[in-house]
């Protein structure tokens, strides 16, 4: 064997035999089996690497080709802990191969992985469980738990990918586990990294694909997340998210299915029928209720449709099963492209991706026929490719192209492959059947065939002949008495049965042949085939019932020779006959009927392709492939009649949070850091790309921060669950009017009310107002418990985001100044769902329980404005906290000029996650026409020199009357200047540009005092900008102050030990450049403003905006 | 997913095993050898072969089958995509995927399988990854590993795999910095007797050889993006910008790669560059044929055809081929009955001609059909179907790029029926 050629090369090219080893140390060449393993053993305990790692070489090249090795298992293990890497990997090979057979002497080793566990280098970390866990003995199935659900919390994402893989690894060693394997795999699955998210669904898959309900919470996460996750991940969790989808969302092609049913019956399938009924049932509800897609459907559609450009096949193949088995019909359309594609991909993936096209094209056949010609047949395809190409031809037929499609086949039935030849003239058959009016033309075709040279060509057009004769056969008795002189001819067993058949089935007309060819074939009996045999007896039965004078005999011979044959079969049914059609005195009543019994009307054959009814596997898998369930295959569920609750796929903050409900404001630094092995694991979820930046271990959800930092090519993760959870947040509402909760309504109503009108009261603009009231009521239903799973928690997730700006937030704390006594009530409770807001390291502890409430409230950016109220004094309510600028919303297109499509903006104060140097821009699109606008969309951003746009993803459709809201970032390169572009629907262009305050330009950096000092003291000088100002009447203690500078600006407060003193620190979002405020107030109303800026420009006009905030 | 992997030659060895998950015994690929026998022509293997325990999920590549073993419901698409990257990466590394490098390299190639997989479901298959992880065997490498016994597993860990761009290693370094792209453009097409276009598409990719230090952002943006029709794109192009402005932008792996293919559907008018005028008829009587070809240019925006091959796959009863070419050689083999004519360039003014008789087995009746002609062919500097690269632009690092463009089109199923 030439197996180890590669040796001659390791070694420099030793000339001798490698197979027989050669010993560089002693240069003798052993030929005995024993003694060669002998050389080995001796290379590998010596102390010189390299006559290891030529040992091991060796060993791996002799486990490759099937060679037993295992006898060399204690010599090898020894080297477990050698210090060369290479060494080290072949040994790992090796471990893993055969610790299952020396399961004792693998215990040797464990030892040296739990060390590599402990390593501080990541990547040895995980190289450590993936051998340790794929090491298949018994007894260290305890280790392995132990070490995977370490791994499962490791900092680095790396690690927790591994212990995602050892999880399926596991499970198959000890199925025992599983329980507690499933909590490590709920835990896995919140994790927020595109790394894991693959390997943790692959092995969700493998141990508990039923727990469907672990994937709610991360079903948005999910599909944000899919553009990043690589390939192979892609495909396992697009299959999962389908099986998902389908027993959450509901059918989005239930109006259409009624249409559909009557015009396209045929192509349905046998269960329709079943469905009917209950359809029916569905159709005027359905009806009533017109079908709106849940916008998590939508996210799914949306997010997977980019994943057809993908270069690797079963992505793509993933996608449009996705498409296939979820998208509403119209959609599906676009998926037969990308698939059309994959045929010029390797011959097996053709086959594959055939196969599935053949399933499709019966249910969508419009889909394919634009690309007929892509599915034409070259002599040089193989043959089962030709024929899967051929069946989804013949799929593709109808009236308006059948002509060119026989035309194709006629050039096939030359081919020299005659397997492809039979399945082309079977083709041409079924394009008879499902086409009436090329029924004739085929069929000539057909005979004319039956003169042909090879005997298989014309076997099969018996065949096809027969089937469609028997539709009508009353035309065409020319042609039965023309395939009847064919049976002297045609050997090939099925044509002869088959034309046997047509004579007796039809030999009214052909009375005068029938009995002759009876006699032919008497002649022959005992030489034909079991099938010939049949028919030829059948036959005989058909001919004694209608013309037994001539052929009574005949029949009689036929039965006896039958009797004596060699197949029970045949002896049975020969039995069978002679009682029934020969009358005796014993024949019972049946004989009576023979002639109905033999010669009743056959209904025609349906001709029709093998892969109906196919869909009913998933497609793309293996069972579809096969059309039979594969083991683990996970029966694809049929649509809910009625959609399970949405909400549950809200996330919740307070799932990852242990016993925070436990601590009471009052907790210490001391008990913080107790609990800091939790945040450890969320900064290690960042992953090592993310920056230790001053803003992570202030600003409040350092989960997203880092989520964002890690997937910044394009995970717009935050923004678009947010945008979807406001859509849905609408959808709710309107539904919970429907389904009419009134318990939980009225209670909400006084609330919302009374709020609802002092706020407006107290807001100056309308607007303002509203979307205050839209978060108000958000916040009251957060409170009444039984609504605290829906959008109430959607809230907080979104401030999970480290979204919700801190206006927002204070709107929040409105009604709950308001309503003092409900507050207490609910205190402990909110404060377990918001406390992840806060950031421990910045939490002063407050010494009054009374104001801390708000405080859970509040974003990052308020604690310290609130650590300034604790410090100062208690005696301020709440109230005055909040500053009665909600966000402030701009206005982008009047819905005047719109033509009734309105947009708004504001600047929404969170960080863009997608691209940290730009300004999050949140936009409101809302539609007050009748119909709906489709494809808005941005387009020729013109920005000055430097600016970017980081634009929202199109949004498909928005119905008449509906809002949504997107997300967009601009870079404004510090710099006020104007962002233009063009706002582009399906019909029109509208030019609109936004324009930033100098406010919206930073973002709050956390500084204690002395680094704002120390920082201020840099920016001396030509950077420091100071006037004097008198304050407005209004501003009568410092949390005004506070207030309406941090309204008018994005600064967060600076603790300060004077009370004369507000300080206010942030950063300039593009460039980072530090902004210092810094307000001291002097007696009789004056204070002086200074501003600390490297950026002049903007600290003039800083200043400017924030004295005449001040001085209102 | 993947349990094991087989691979088997042509002439049914089984040379290299690979176990991710316990051992299955080799006695499992008796199913696969009795497909093998049954298919005639390893073409027509089919690709999934159930078992009663097992199913068998096969490509044919390089005169290798690479037979995995699957137990379970898997996408079998996963598995043959997968198996595919698998030859590609040991195209790679050892320049090509055959039998004798894979013996040869049987270590590396071990260390591969190793981590291109992890119980099964695909672990590294990134190329930039696996290089960082195990390196490519070169001349100069393997001697100076046996000199001084070093190894060709990396010493450093691979930092690709932890970042977000995995398909990209760190610290890039070049003294010349070039950037490289091939456009191909391969047109598919059905003539048909009377030399009319049955059916024509182009499928088009564009190879890129990058090395480029550090970390560039490039933008690649053409004349004519509208004229793509479909199209697919390595994981690195960022695919909004693609759908937004049309150019494509992208952090580009280290090396050879396929940057995108696309597709250029029959619907816009395809140009066949050449037409073939054909003759091939058998005699009733004289168990004897005669065949004239004759090759000429068509539309080929005025370049060269170069590389022109017509291949025929003759029905099984010719027996030999007494031809005259006024150009170039043709070669009939009698065992697998191709003949393969190789005229070279073609020169417009003096058009090649195959022309002479075809000798039958005596006593067999005349073939049926008439064998289809397969063309090869190549024109450079010719992006048939018209597409540009407008620009290549280099956005993250402050050198100056070395930039090219090479255009060549090539017949990819070009076939005359006759």
């Amino acid at each position: 064997m030439s197996a180890s050629s590669a040796f001659i090369d390791e070694k420099g090219g030793s000339a001798s035999e490698p197979e027989y080893g050669h010993d560089p140390a002693s240069g003798g060449i052993f030929s005995s089996d024993y003694k060669r393993h002998d050389d080995l053993k001796e290379m590998l305990d010596s102390n010189k690497d390299s006559l290891k790692l030529e040992a091991m070489k060796r060993i791996v090249a002799m486990i490759a080709r099937g060679k037993n090795a295992s006898d060399l298992f204690p010599a090898v293990v020894k080297n477990v802990a050698c210090k060369n890497i290479e060494v080290k990997k072949l040994v790992y090979v090796y471990l893993v191969r055969y610790a299952e057979e020396q399961q004792d002497l693998a215990l040797l080793s464990i030892s040296t992985f739990q060390r590599g566990l402990k390593d501080p280098n990541q990547l040895i970390r995980a190289s450590a469980l993936r051998v340790l866990s794929s090491i298949r003995v018994t007894i260290i199935v305890p280790i392995m738990m132990l070490a995977i659900k370490e791994a499962a919390s490791d900092m680095s994402p790396y690690v927790r990918k591994t212990a995602a893989h050892a999880i399926p690894k596991l499970h198959s060693l000890d199925p025992d586990q599983k329980d507690q394997l499933i909590e490590v795999i709920e835990k896995l699955l919140a994790d927020k990294t595109t790394l894991v998210a693959g390997s943790v669904v692959m092995a969700f898959e493998e141990v508990c694909p039923d727990r469907i309900d672990l994937i709610h919470k991360n079903y948005r996460k999910l599909c944000n997340l899919l553009i990043d996750v690589e390939e192979w991940g892609q495909v396992v969790i697009i299959n999962m998210l389908t099986r998902y989808a389908r027993t959450q969302f509901l059918n989005p092609n239930i109006n259409e299915s009624l249409l559909e049913e009557n015009s396209e019956k045929a192509f349905y399938a046998s269960d329709d029928e079943e469905e009917e009924d209950k359809k029916d049932e569905v159709a005027p509800l359905a009806k009533r209720k017109p079908y709106v897609m849940d916008p998590d459907h939508r996210l799914l559609l949306r997010n997977t449709k980019p994943l057809l450009q993908s270069r690797n096949a079963a992505v793509v193949m993933a996608v449009a099963q996705l498409y296939f088995h979820l998208a509403p019909k119209a959609e599906v359309g676009i998926i037969a492209k990308a698939l059309v594609r994959l045929m010029r991909s390797h011959s097996e993936v053709q086959y594959v991706v055939l196969q599935n096209v053949a399933t499709m094209s019966i249910k969508r056949r419009g889909m394919f026929e634009p690309y007929l010609k892509s599915f034409y047949i070259r002599s040089t395809d193989p043959t089962q490719i030709k024929i899967l190409k051929l069946e989804v031809l013949t799929n593709l037929a109808n009236e308006t192209n059948i002509s060119t499609i026989l035309r194709e086949f006629q050039t096939y039935i030359k081919s020299m492959d005659k397997d492809f030849v039979a399945a082309s003239i079977q083709a041409i058959g079924r394009c008879a059947t499902n086409i009436g009016e090329v029924r004739d033309t085929c069929l000539n075709g057909l005979v004319q065939l039956l003169s042909n040279r090879d005997e298989l060509v014309v076997a099969e057009s018996v065949v096809v002949i027969k089937k469609l004769l028997q539709m009508q056969p009353e035309q065409h008795s020319d042609i039965i008495k023309h395939m009847a002189k064919l049976i002297d001819n045609i050997q090939v067993p099925m044509a002869r049965a088959s034309i046997l058949w047509l004579i007796g089935e039809y030999c009214e007309h052909v009375p005068k042949i029938a009995p002759d060819v009876l006699r032919n074939m008497a002649k022959t009996f005992t030489n034909e085939e079991d099938i010939v045999k049949l028919q030829i007896i059948n036959l005989a039965a058909k001919l004694y019932l209608t013309n037994s004078k001539q052929t009574k005999l005949l029949t009689q011979y036929v039965l006896n020779l039958a009797k004596y044959d060699q197949n029970y079969d045949i002896r049975d049914r020969a039995r069978f006959i002679r009682q029934l059609i020969v009358p005796t005195d014993k024949s019972g009543a049946l004989s009576k009927y023979a002639k109905k019994l033999f010669l009743a009307l056959k209904p025609a054959p349906v001709l029709e392709s093998t892969f109906k009814d196919r869909d009913h596997f998933q497609l793309g898998s293996l069972s579809h492939l096969l059309n039979a369930k594969a083991g683990g295959y996970q029966e694809l569920p049929d649509w809910p009649e009625s959609a399970p609750d949405p909400s549950v796929r809200n996330v919740e903050v307070k799932d990852s949070i242990p016993d925070w409900s436990k601590c009471t404001s009052r907790k210490d630094r001391k008990e913080k850091k107790a609990e800091k092995p939790f945040y450890s694991d969320s900064d290690g979820e960042s992953g090592p790309t993310e920056s230790a930046d001053s803003e992570s271990d202030s600003g409040s959800g350092s989960e997203s921060a880092s989520a964002s930092d890690e997937s910044g090519s394009g995970s717009e993760s935050g923004e678009e669950t947010e945008s979807e959870e406001e859509e849905e947040d609408e959808e709710e509402e309107k539904k919970k009017k429907r389904k009419k909760h009134l318990d939980k309504t009225k209670a909400k109503k006084p609330v919302e009310e009374s709020t609802e009108s002092e706020q407006s009261s107290g807001s100056e603009e309308r607007k303002r107002g509203r979307k205050a009231v839209k978060n108000q009521k958000s916040a009251s239903e957060s409170e009444s418990e039984s609504e605290s799973s829906e959008s109430g928690d959607e809230s907080e997730d979104e401030s999970e985001e480290e979204s919700e700006s801190d206006t927002d937030i204070r709107k929040k704390k409105t009604p709950v100044s308001k309503q003092p006594p409900k507050q207490s009530k609910k205190e402990s409770k909110k404060e377990t769902q918001e406390m992840s807001l806060l950031d421990l390291d910045d939490f002063e502890p407050a010494p009054a329980s009374a104001p801390v409430t708000p405080v859970n409230f509040m974003s990052s950016s308020l604690v310290s404005d609130l650590e300034g109220l604790s410090l100062t004094d208690t005696i301020l309510a709440p109230t005055t906290i909040t500053p009665s600028g909600s966000i402030k919303m701009y206005e982008l297109l009047h819905r005047i000029t719109g033509e009734g499509l309105a947009v708004e903006y504001c600047f929404s104060r969170q960080p863009f996650s997608p691209d940290p140097n730009m300004v999050a821009v949140q936009i409101q699109f809302t539609n007050n026409t009748n119909s709906e606008t489709k494809n808005l969309h941005i387009e020729e951003p013109r920005l000055q020199c430097g600016m970017r746009i980081r634009e929202f993803a199109e949004i498909d459709v928005l119905s008449a009357g509906e809002s949504v809201t997107v997300v967009m970032g601009i870079d404004f390169c510090d710099s006020t200047q104007a962002a233009n572009f063009q706002l582009c629907t399906h019909t029109r262009k509208f030019f609109a540009s936004i324009q930033p305050p100098v406010g919206e330009l930073m973002t709050p950096v956390f500084l204690t005092e002395n680094d704002f000092k120390k920082e201020q003291g840099k920016l001396m000088g030509m950077n420091e900008i100071s006037e004097k100002l008198t304050l407005g009447e209004k501003c009568v203690n410092e949390h005004v102050i506070v207030e309406r500078v941090t309204a008018t600006a994005n600064l967060s407060r600076v603790p300060c030990g004077s009370d004369k003193e507000c300080r206010f620190a942030g950063k300039t979002v593009s460039s980072g450049c530090l902004v210092l405020v810094t307000v001291s107030t002097k007696e009789g109303g004056r204070a002086q403003l200074t501003v600390n800026c490297e950026k002049m420009l903007i600290g003039t006009m800083l200043v400017k905006d924030i004295m005449q905030a001040l001085s209102q | 997913m993947i349990h094991s992997l087989f691979l088997i030659n042509t002439s049914g060895d089984l040379f290299l095993e690979k176990h991710w998950k316990s051992v299955i015994s080799r006695s499992v690929c008796d199913y696969f050898f009795e497909a093998r026998e049954k298919a005639v022509e390893p073409d027509n293997v089919p690709p999934v072969i159930p078992t009663p325990h097992h199913y068998l999920i096969t490509i044919y590549r390089e005169k290798i089958f690479f037979v995995s073993v699957i137990q379970t419901e898997v996408p079998p698409l996963f598995v043959i995509e997968f198996l595919h990257r698998v030859a590609e990466t040991f195209q790679d590394y050892f320049g090509e995927c055959s039998e004798t490098t894979i013996k040869d390299n049987v270590v590396i190639v071990y260390e591969l399988l190793e981590e291109m997989l992890d119980n099964g479901f695909p672990l590294a298959t990134e190329s930039n990854i696996l290089k960082e992880l195990i390196r490519p065997p070169t001349i100069l490498r393997s001697m100076v590993n046996t000199i001084t016994g070093s190894s060709n597993v990396g010493e450093t860990l691979p930092t690709g795999q932890l970042s977000s761009i995995p398909w990209r290693r760190a610290g890039v370094k070049y003294t010349n910095n070039e950037a490289y792209f091939d456009v191909v453009e391969e047109i598919d097409a059905i003539l048909d007797k009377s030399g009319t276009t049955v059916f024509a598409e182009i499928q088009g990719v564009i190879d890129a050889c990058v090395k480029l230090s550090g970390m560039p952002d490039l933008t690649l943006s053409f004349m004519n993006p509208r004229l793509l029709d479909d199209v697919s794109f390595h994981p690195c192009v960022r695919y909004k910008r693609w759908e937004s402005e049309r150019v494509i932008s992208f952090i580009p792996p280290d090396g050879n790669f396929q940057l995108m293919s696309y597709h250029i559907s029959a619907q816009n008018l395809v140009a066949i560059p050449i037409y073939v005028k054909q003759n091939i008829s058998f005699f009733e009587t004289g168990s004897s044929g005669r065949l004239d070809i004759t090759v000429g240019p068509k539309q080929t925006m005025g370049k060269t055809v170069e590389c022109l091959v017509v291949t025929i796959h003759m029905p099984k009863v010719v027996l030999s081929a007494n031809l005259n070419a006024t150009q170039g050689t043709y070669n009939y083999d009698p065992v697998t009955k191709i003949l393969l004519w190789d005229i070279g360039k073609l020169n417009p003014q003096k058009l090649p001609n195959l022309k002479g008789s075809l000798s039958l087995l005596s006593g067999a009746p005349k073939p049926e059909e008439n064998p289809s002609l397969n063309i090869d062919l190549k024109i450079q500097q010719l992006a048939i179907s018209g597409l540009k690269v407008n620009r290549l632009d280099m956005y993250g690092e402050k050198y100056k790029p070395f930039k090219g463009v090479k255009y060549v089109t090539k017949a990819g199923k070009f076939q005359v029926r006759t």
